[in-house]
């Protein structure tokens, strides 16, 4: 009988430092049956198993077309991620999933897709950047706002100015502390909303980062127009069991491993801000 | 009259006499049931391994109010009097404590660790314990991940339910419609009476230990007895819940001043999530052996009261005790209705009996749904 509570073990292949807390991990499993058979969408997510230690929540980075591998970048903030940071290719992990709903890809093709990051735990997004970058034909004009705290913490610095040299996309970097090198703006990210020239009706929003972040963005998006079921944003709760069995990450009635991560600002719009859900 | 009464049609029952029930343990012992069914142990009704019909209790009722759960001895000769102990069947089908899988790190490989079952009869199960059941079932075995544990478990038992004759105070199931007369989801059916039991069979699987019991006829005065009995206990309940329609309105008062209120009593125990036969929710740890070369993933009972349930590292999503309280409520009796299709709650009253402080979830709900304080 297939138990879903059991892990695969996937080997490491290559690691990289992508600053001094954010490290990627490519990975592959040893059955190469599972390999074969392992299929997501941007925006779902493994649980990630290091030995002995115990299981994590990690989103899948890397495009879906990519067969023979999958990405996690993976921030030290814990017990887990900062045992995992010390891996090396050929070092052993183990994995469940993907699990959840990614973001709507399909649904959203042909709109104009503005993305906003805030934080250091902008993974989610990183991967719809390069899924629509590759399919840059099937969408409209792409905005993609980051935010960090200090300028140091932006990570795939190259990535943003050759995304931003593409046709009709537009990069905008804020910092709560620039840095003299900075280039991007001093401030919230949220403060770009403003300086968009944004097509409400056409327009798509896909949301990542602290929950204060995200519900300040969707307060200013409603407000220049964008409509409530065009809002769409990737949450985070403590996630245990990937199959909607543990009960812990429930918002209201809906379970983030299951109905999320990623949420239509509609569906939870009761609950979301609401302190304690 | 009763014998064209549909329930008594649906069932078609025969008469045991008290004596004969050690047939019953006989015959299940026979087809290779272990039994667990009712024992006092530690002032209260338990489920334990029992070999025969006379490590029942006799003439044993109970007193249960809100922070109280007393046993009583009286004189009949009843073994079905009481109404419920502290645990049902949520132990029996979902682990308190169990290992999911075991690790090797070198070289890598993770193993399942099925559980070890037999099958297994269990004598005395009451309705609001089976609606908790089949609440459950769906839990963890209707999505597209079903649980292998809970299967092997759930698929080890034959189920022997009982009718509640008598409510205790912190009884509602009248309300929920989950009882007090069986409905459903059992495999063989008794109803006591002063002279013994009249038993059915409900289930394919019920039938095959029926078969063997040598029934008496029931008589029509017994099967009124049946009818009634049912009908007075639930006449009896104290207690009852708003309908299903209103208890979605709990979403609209999230910050109703009645939260605070109970916040003040609450001990953030867990008593009530423990008790409560269809709480699920579970938290799974690593445990390493000494060694480091060998670890395995332990799942426990967790509960929404717990300072780590809501954890996410830095911070709690639910820090307050008002929060949880919150959480478990409205989650209990309005997020399920749009996860499963019914309310998470059977009317069983073991979370107001098992409460230290005898915080009554009927009650918390009725303030929290009153009327002029609705959230905007
Ligand atoms: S309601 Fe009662 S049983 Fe539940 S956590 Fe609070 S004090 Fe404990
Ligand atoms: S919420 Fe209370 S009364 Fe309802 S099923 Fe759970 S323990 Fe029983």
């Amino acid at each position: 009988m297939f138990d879903p509570h059991v892990p695969h073990v996937a080997v490491i292949d290559q690691r990289v430092q992508e600053s001094p807390t954010i490290f990627t991990l490519r990975l592959q499993y040893e059955d190469t049956r599972v390999q074969d058979a392992f299929e997501f969408d941007p925006g779902q997510f493994n649980m990630v198993t290091l030995f002995g230690i115990g299981e994590i929540a990690i989103s899948i980075v890397n495009d879906p077309l990519d067969s023979h591998f999958f990405d996690h970048t993976i921030r030290v903030v814990g017990r887990v991620s900062e045992g995992m940071s010390k891996l090396q290719p050929g070092d052993h992990v183990g994995i469940r999933g993907p699990f959840g709903r990614g973001w709507p890809m399909e649904q959203i093709k042909g709109r104009d897709i503005l993305l906003i990051t805030g934080g250091l735990g902008c993974a989610p997004l990183v991967s719809v950047i390069r899924y629509l970058m590759r399919r840059r034909d099937d969408y409209g004009r792409i905005s993609i706002l980051q935010g960090v705290k200090h300028a140091d913490d932006l990570i795939w610095k190259e990535q943003y100015s050759v995304w931003s040299a593409e046709k009709d996309v537009r990069v905008l970097l804020a910092a709560d502390v620039a840095t003299q090198s900075w280039q991007g703006q001093q401030g919230m990210v949220t403060e770009l909303i403003a300086q968009l020239p944004l097509r409400p009706q056409r327009t798509v929003a896909l949301l990542c980062g602290p929950e204060l972040m995200m519900l300040a963005a969707v307060a200013n998006l409603r407000e220049k127009g964008v409509q409530d079921g065009d809002i769409w944003f990737s949450m985070e709760r403590n996630m245990q069991c990937g199959i909607g069995q543990c009960g812990h990450c429930q918002i209201g009635p809906k379970t983030v491993c299951q109905d999320g991560p990623v949420f239509c600002y509609d569906e939870l719009a009761d609950f979301f801000g609401a302190k304690g859900f | 009259m009763n014998s064209q009464d549909p329930q008594v049609v649906s069932r078609r029952p025969g008469f045991l006499t008290r004596d004969a029930l050690e047939k019953l343990f006989i015959v299940l012992s026979q087809l290779g049931y272990q039994i667990l069914g009712p024992v006092v142990r530690d002032g209260a009704i338990q489920f334990d391994t029992l070999s025969a019909a006379d490590q029942l209790p006799r003439g044993v009722s109970n007193d249960q109010q809100p922070g109280h759960y007393r046993l009583e001895q009286g004189e009949n000769q009843r073994q079905f009097d009481w109404n419920h102990g502290p645990q049902g069947l949520k132990p029996v089908c979902f682990s308190p404590r169990e290992v999911l899988w075991a690790e090797q790190s070198n070289p890598p490989v993770f193993n399942p660790v099925p559980p070890n079952i037999e099958p297994t009869a269990v004598v005395g199960v009451r309705a609001c314990d089976l609606a908790a059941l089949a609440i459950q079932d769906r839990h963890f075995l209707s999505g597209s991940d079903p649980d292998p544990h809970y299967r092997q478990r759930r698929e080890s038992l034959l189920l022997i339910g009982v009718d509640c004759a008598r409510s205790a105070a912190t009884c509602f199931c009248a309300s929920t419609g989950d009882g007090p007369a069986l409905d459903g989801g059992y495999d063989i059916g008794m109803a006591e009476l002063d002279e013994g039991f009249l038993i059915w069979r409900e289930s394919d699987k019920g039938r095959t230990v029926i078969d063997q019991l040598d029934l008496l006829p029931a008589s029509d005065a017994q099967l009124e007895t049946m009818l009634q009995s049912t009908t007075q206990a639930s006449l009896a309940q104290q207690r009852n819940l708003p309908d299903c329609d209103e208890l979605l309105l709990l979403y609209k008062r999230l910050e109703h001043a009645h939260w605070d209120n109970v916040a003040e009593r609450c001990l953030s125990c867990g008593n009530c999530t423990a008790v409560c036969p269809t709480c699920f929710c579970y938290e799974a740890s690593h445990e390493m052996s000494l060694d480091g070369e060998t670890a395995q993933m332990v799942r426990q009972w967790d509960s929404c009261f717990s300072a780590t349930h809501s954890s996410m590292g830095q911070y709690q999503v639910r820090p307050t005790v008002k929060q949880r309280y919150r959480q478990w409520l409205t989650h209990k009796l309005a997020g399920w209705q749009s996860q499963q299709g019914r309310i998470g709650c059977t009317g069983c009253g073991r979370c107001i009996a098992w409460c230290p402080v005898g915080i009554d979830l009927t009650a918390e709900t009725v303030a929290v749904l009153e009327e002029g304080s609705l959230d905007v």
